[in-house]
């Protein structure tokens, strides 16, 4: 086996059952060279500390659980390598969300932002089973596909500007999944999807500071999709004055 | 006092099987309050993790026959054949919906949904969203669900129990994780559908929530399992972490390679006949452990063990991008092998359970309220080896089935009363209460997982022998009496994760009592229960599922006829 590294990980704990404040507690472990940083949170858990809290479950960078803030940066902690840090590794929650307990955060509020978009095919008349798949060309697929791969980590929340001042944001994955809706061709609910767009905290709000791309682990780009959003916005918007609209979707 | 809620049918696990029954339901009757419970967020589940695609007839080439007959022969005739066809049939239609619902599966240039080969299938028939099939295929089903405002969601709640009075299962004892609360979810029927086990192996393509909960608490009620010894060990998985890299790099052309780099399922005879690294999974994994057993297993500086090389630089780059671009990235991230470049070091890893909780064709278990679905359940369609592909769209098939079923099973039963249920959940309660931060003796949760990890690893590989698999069964019953002396140092409430990891392991030692004492049970080679004292299939006295009861007295066996009738059994080679 190769030769063991020495860190020290220092790790934000707060059990609102016990403490008033967050406070740190500092391990310090023995790491094969190849770990990633989730690595080192279970051993602590399995063999020193087994009242630490953290999420996860994959740990191969697709389920989304084990979002945390590792050095002052959001990272997916499974894919995310020791070898990138010194001898200290500092590990928190992820910002702007209510911490639970220890590097657990809160989720429901962006479970709701997330059903606000309406992540689902809306269409007039459902198409039946006999009628087979609908065609879709892989250029139209491309126009959405990478929206389609947000994994909900939350990293983007953590990082954006907007969210830790505008209680009301939607959000980067909430308006990249909406659009990634709009975006396709099975699709009739955007102007529906528009609305709740257009209303207050939503894609207006975004100041493109293009933070979430940044942090994405999935490279799905939610601002490319919010400033793609925007423009089929504002022309959805200028023709809802002129053009009739269809049947209900939903 | 327990939280008591009420519902029309309570599912458990929120992963592809549960969503697909969710929506089954409210489909059929929008006015049925649907409990959906999940010790996860439902985006969380291990389906997820599902890599290569999804099996159903697409071409003028193709047939429900030859999907049925593929499916069979994988089974090593143990597949129910009534089940199988009418799998088969099925199939398609829920692809196509899935197709509907926004799932973004590959395309031909012409539009239509592209399909690619896949082990032990005769023609291209495996729908895929390039290499993250499950990826989008709980997505989709998870923001479809979202649509049903009848769908109530317990998110991050661990169910400990089935309620179970007179006979009938009439919901589910719940730990509500955030609070650290027991909740009684009241239902007319009961759906698990909780996935696999494979945290029970050290070495799995398994997330950390694959603790095999569902098979547990149906085990635990007197429901039998059904045909637990077959566990697939997939040819491809990561050293170190066991990081599944998919079929679907053999599908599309990818080569298996020895340490001298030779083709050795074209070069030597492993059964495989010309399909090559398209055979089936159990022989795949079987001739992978024989080459490496034969000292023509590759090194890797710093891993244990010895490995093989999945080799797809031929292939190139552009194919690799468009068909494989996860594979890359994980090759990357977690073995540090570009396969545009270099060959990717594999070995077989457990992967998935053929068995599961006993279920008839309509999702149906013996127990009356409860249905079963997915990978926690034994319906059977996999027999004694599953084909890749095939699981995805069982999740589909057999989760709609279930919630069909379950929608129509309520229809004759009326609210009784619920006393009965409540006081359990209460009992429920205190045992959990009593659990948390219980000290008793020297036991760690960690160290008694990892024994037993080591116990199913010796006992019930790719190749097993009577002498450990007994071996295995004794270890297992004295791990069961270790496990009463853990103690545990988290005494909070509020997200007590060491009180859920002491709650799986307990699921996860009645599956591997289950798993090693049915293996032991099965003198004969069949499928993925490869045993080199018995090296034969043995249809005479074997030709049957296996089925296994928790008793008082410890494990009870029984048997179970297996549906025969369209295609008659014969020696399975390829």
């Amino acid at each position: 086996m190769s030769e063991k590294l020495k860190k020290t990980i220092i790790v934000t704990r707060f059990d609102p059952d016990k403490d008033e404040a967050p406070k740190t507690q500092s391990y310090e472990i023995e790491v094969e060279p190849d770990w990633k940083i989730l690595e080192a949170l279970n051993y602590i858990k399995d063999n020193i500390d087994p009242t630490l809290s953290h999420r996860w479950s994959c740990r191969m960078a697709v389920c989304g659980s084990c979002g945390m803030t590792v050095n002052g940066d959001p990272k997916l902690t499974c894919k995310d390598p020791m070898s990138n840090y010194g001898d200290t590794i500092e590990i928190s929650p992820l910002a702007n969300f209510p911490v639970v307990r220890d590097l657990v955060v809160e989720l429901e509020g962006f479970m709701e932002r997330f059903q606000e978009v309406k992540p689902w095919i809306m269409v007039a008349k459902e198409r039946a089973v006999e009628e087979g798949t609908t065609r879709q060309s892989p250029e139209e697929l491309a126009d959405f596909k990478q929206f389609s791969m947000c994994i909900n980590c939350m990293l983007c929340y953590s990082a954006c500007p907007v969210v830790s001042n505008e209680p009301e944001f939607l959000g980067p994955a909430a308006l990249a999944l909406g659009h990634r809706y709009n975006q396709d061709t099975r699709d009739e609910g955007a102007h529906v999807r528009n609305e709740v767009f257009r209303s207050e905290g939503g894609l207006f709000s975004c100041s493109f500071a293009n933070e979430c791309s940044e942090v994405c682990p999935k490279s799905v780009n939610p601002s490319g999709a919010i400033q793609q959003a925007k423009v089929a916005n504002v022309i959805d918007w200028a023709t809802s004055f002129v053009v009739k609209r269809g049947e209900d979707v939903s | 006092m327990v939280d008591v809620s009420r519902h029309d049918v309570v599912i458990v696990g929120g992963g592809g099987a549960g969503l697909r029954a969710a929506i089954a339901a409210s489909e059929l009757n929008p006015e049925l309050s649907i409990a959906l419970v999940s010790k996860v967020y439902p985006m969380r589940s291990h389906t997820i993790s599902a890599e290569g695609g999804a099996a159903a007839i697409a071409r003028d080439d193709d047939s429900l026959e030859m999907h049925g007959y593929d499916t069979v022969k994988g089974s090593d005739f143990l597949g129910d054949q009534d089940v199988i066809q009418y799998f088969v049939e099925q199939a398609p239609k829920e692809l196509t919906r899935l197709e509907h619902w926004g799932c973004p599966w590959s395309r031909n240039e012409d539009g239509s949904v592209s399909t690619r080969a896949f082990g032990g299938m005769s023609t291209k028939r495996t729908w895929y969203a390039t290499d993250k099939v499950g990826f989008h295929m709980l997505h989709t089903l998870f923001q479809t669900s979202m649509k049903f405002g009848n769908v109530v969601r317990y998110d991050e709640h661990f169910v400990s129990k089935l309620l179970v009075d007179g006979g009938a299962c009439r919901g589910v004892a719940a730990l509500d994780i955030r609070t650290g609360e027991m909740k009684a979810i009241l239902g007319k029927a009961v759906i698990l559908s909780t996935g696999g086990g494979g945290k029970v192996w050290p070495f799995t393509t398994n997330g950390n929530i694959k603790t095999g909960d569902g098979m547990s608490l149906a085990y635990r009620e007197g429901v039998g399992l059904k045909d637990m010894e077959f566990v697939q060990y997939h040819p491809t998985g990561l050293p170190g972490t066991g990081i599944l890299i998919t079929e679907a790099t053999r599908g599309e052309g990818g080569h298996l390679l020895n340490n001298e780099g030779e083709r050795f399922l074209v070069s030597r005879d492993y059964g495989v006949g010309t399909k090559a690294e398209l055979g089936p999974r159990d022989m795949i994994s079987r001739a992978i452990t024989q080459e490496i057993a034969a000292g023509r297993g590759v090194e890797i500086p710093g891993k244990i063990g010895r490995y093989a090389h999945l080799d797809l630089r031929h292939l190139g780059e552009e194919k690799i991008m468009a068909r494989l671009p996860f594979v890359r990235e994980l090759s990357k991230a977690y073995a540090n092998v570009d396969p545009v470049h270099e060959p990717i070091p594999i070995r077989p890893v457990l992967h998935y359970m053929m068995g599961g909780v006993d279920t008839d064709i309509d999702a149906k278990t013996t127990l009356d309220g409860l249905y079963a679905a997915g990978e926690t359940a034994c319906v059977s369609l996999n027999g004694a080896n599953r084909l890749g592909s095939n699981s995805l769209t069982e999740c589909l098939v057999f989760g709609a089935r279930a919630g069909e079923h379950a929608t129509e099973y309520i229809k004759s039963v009326s609210v009784g009363e619920e006393g009965p249920f409540v006081q359990q959940a209460e009992a429920e309660a205190a045992r959990i209460d009593a659990l948390r931060g219980r000290q008793r003796g020297g036991e760690k949760i960690a160290k008694v997982r990892e024994d037993m990890n080591t116990a199913m690893e010796d006992g019930t590989g790719v190749y097993r022998e009577q002498a450990s698999m007994a071996k295995a069964v004794t270890d297992i019953a004295e791990l069961r009496q270790r496990f009463e002396q853990i103690s545990l140092d988290d005494s909070s409430k509020i997200f007590n994760t060491e009180l859920v990891a002491g709650l799986e392991l307990d699921s996860m030692l009645d599956v591997a009592e289950a798993v090693t004492c049915a293996a032991v049970q099965r003198k004969e080679s069949r499928g993925a229960h490869a045993c080199s004292d018995y090296a034969t299939r043995n249809d005479t006295e074997y030709l049957h599922h296996s089925m296994v009861y928790q008793s008082p007295e410890g494990p009870r066996f029984d048997k179970k006829e297996v549906t025969l009738g369209v295609w008659e059994p014969e020696e399975r080679k390829y």
